[in-house]
């Protein structure tokens, strides 16, 4: 696989070249997306993109967990985390993709 | 929150912007991350997260049911990556660390 990597700057530039606003409204509304969709996600929300995936924020408890190489006991704390699930059509497109040919 | 409550949202903080535009830049954006993941590129949004495609080997499998084995062909499946300051934001400031569940 090639592995390159894709940044926010691609995100605007796609944008920018799809939609025809200017270069720097373009930046600024992939963070409103973002920021969007990181908003809902802290108030709790789950946020559902059709055929893409959905984020869902998860409580964990809290355990006692131990450091692998010292062996030492460390509290780990209840905690917020964050799951994204991707959808069926997303997976289905992530292995039909020509795999393995370099593109 | 689903993805015609994000348009909505944005389009209300871009009164600016024709709703049909919003609906393109959102379009846009899941399409870029999700066409980058099948090329088994990764796509990373500094403070939200990164998107990257696993690798997962063929294996022989067993159909729960029956007990029959099955192969399982080798497959590649999405996976996210909670960024540092999105986690810390879902849990009051605190970071907990990196603790990403896979499904």
């Amino acid at each position: 696989m090639s592995e390159k990597t894709i940044t926010r700057a691609h995100l605007s530039e796609a944008v920018y070249q799809e939609v025809g606003l200017s270069r720097n409204e373009s930046a600024e509304l992939v963070e409103a997306v973002l920021d969007q969709i990181a908003g809902s996600l802290v108030r709790g929300d789950t946020v559902k993109i059709s055929s893409f995936g959905s984020f869902s924020v998860r409580q964990k408890g809290g355990r006692i967990g131990r450091n692998p190489k010292t062996g030492e006991e460390v509290p780990i704390e209840p905690r917020r985390v964050l799951v994204f699930r991707p959808s069926h059509v997303l997976k289905e497109r992530i292995n039909t993709s020509p795999a393995d040919a370099g593109t | 929150m689903i993805k015609s409550e994000l348009i909505l949202r944005l389009a209300e903080a871009n009164p600016h912007l024709f709703q049909r535009d919003v609906e393109r830049i959102v379009t846009t954006v899941f399409e870029e991350i999700s066409a980058a993941l099948a090329r088994g590129d990764r796509v990373e949004l500094r403070g939200f997260g990164a998107f990257s495609v696993k690798q997962r080997p063929a294996r022989t499998g067993r159909n729960p049911r029956t007990g029959a084995t099955v192969q399982v062909t080798e497959k590649r499946v999405p996976f996210f990556k909670t960024g540092k300051e999105l986690r810390e934001r879902l849990n009051d400031g605190t970071d907990h660390g990196e603790d990403d569940e896979e499904v």
